[in-house]
């Protein structure tokens, strides 16, 4: 058992808008990107599911992780375009999320191997997983990342 | 457990000072409140954590249908609760704290949901899964089809408010209050995303309680 007890130096207003605030405009629009990117992830896989038990038409599905793909791409590449940027930060956080999403995907991946799911739906699955291990780190960081001054470590 | 204990604030509770001359740490105007060293990840409690998920896949893979079926209750009976108790009772009870308070109860309460809710939401949503298919209830010729669709529908919302606004959130107030000077109506603003987003999907949780107490019975 231990006592720790931390007083923050006196600074500026508790509730008063800093620099970090103020760079918020400058940011590209990651967020949107990225929970736009789980939509199409997650209605992806609904229309796969909702096909159980019967022949998938799977062209709308490859549709959605192609587009979802895509943006994922995009929101790496305007991730990696930002200038004032708390980069170590977002890759400490990027590589512990990392580890968790690929612990959970890898849980679902086992669910649908184990249930003997059929190799197109399951390359379909496979596909979204790995999207989906990609684009929730991406957004903890970022969401974390953003409000840290460049130099943050 | 690491006890937290947090000086007052310079001046309070000294001899002959006058309490109602001390404006409240975190005030307006005033310096940030007085932050409890923690830890953002509850790392002495990924170990019970590892346990439950381990636990899932040995009910996965064994085929139990009691194992699944408590996993499956079990984990969506307490996301609800926490669900519904956060976003309706303890919301607006941390909206009334002195900032002070809610910093001390944000730095003890944060950590654990980190690792609380996306563990309840794999146990829930993995043994469902596992069950809905063992009871033959994913199949497209189920007469309730429909209903099992709606479900996935709203777990799919639910899950995309959980991991774009909520988690976000909840990571972001932990790595702000670690910075030596947290920014707190940035932690106020996020606090209320976590507490809004929790209350909504809990209330999305009672229309998928209604789908799946009416497909057991019928």
């Amino acid at each position: 058992m231990s006592a720790t007890t931390e007083v923050l130096p006196p600074g500026p207003g508790f509730g008063e808008p800093d620099a970090e605030d103020l760079r918020q405009a400058e940011f590209p629009p990651v967020m949107p990107v990225a929970i736009s990117t789980l939509v199409l992830i997650v209605a992806g896989g609904i229309v796969v599911a909702a096909q159980y038990g019967r022949p998938p038409k799977l062209t709308v599905p490859v549709v959605l992780l192609g587009l979802a793909a895509l943006l994922l791409i995009v929101n790496a590449i305007l991730v990696a375009r930002i200038k004032e940027f708390a980069r170590p930060v977002f890759h400490r956080v990027l590589g512990w999320a990392l580890l968790a999403y690929v612990v959970i995907a890898g849980i679902l991946e086992f669910v649908f191997v184990f249930d003997h799911t059929p190799g197109r739906e399951l390359s379909l699955f496979t596909g979204m997983l790995v999207l989906f291990a990609l684009d929730v780190p991406l957004m903890l960081a970022f969401s974390v990342a953003r409000w840290q001054p460049p130099g943050a470590t | 457990m690491t006890d937290i204990a947090i000086d007052p604030a310079p001046g309070a509770g000294a001899p002959g000072a006058d309490p109602a001359a001390t404006p409240p740490p975190g005030g307006p105007g005033q310096g940030p409140p007085p932050v409890p060293n923690f830890n953002i990840v509850p790392v002495r409690a990924l170990p019970i954590v590892a346990a439950l998920l381990v636990a899932l896949i040995v009910a996965i893979a064994s085929n139990n249908l009691w194992a699944l079926e408590f996993f499956h209750v079990f984990g969506g009976g307490l996301w609800t609760s926490l669900d519904l108790f956060l976003g309706l009772v303890l919301g607006p009870i941390i909206g009334s704290l002195s900032i002070p308070a809610r910093v001390e109860f944000t730095t003890r309460f944060m950590p654990k949901m980190l690792l609380i809710m996306p563990t309840l939401v794999a146990m829930t949503l993995g043994a469902g899964f596992q069950l809905a298919r063992h009871l033959g209830n994913l199949e497209a010729a189920y007469p309730h089809h429909a209903w099992v669709v709606t479900s996935y529908v709203i777990v799919g919302v639910m899950a995309v408010i959980a991991l774009g606004l909520l988690e976000p959130a909840n990571l972001a107030v932990l790595f702000e209050l670690k910075k030596p000077h947290p920014n707190g109506a940035r932690i106020q603003r996020l606090m209320k995303v976590f507490i809004y987003t929790a209350g909504i999907t809990g209330i999305m949780q009672i229309l998928t309680i209604f789908i799946m107490t009416f497909l057991a019975s019928h």
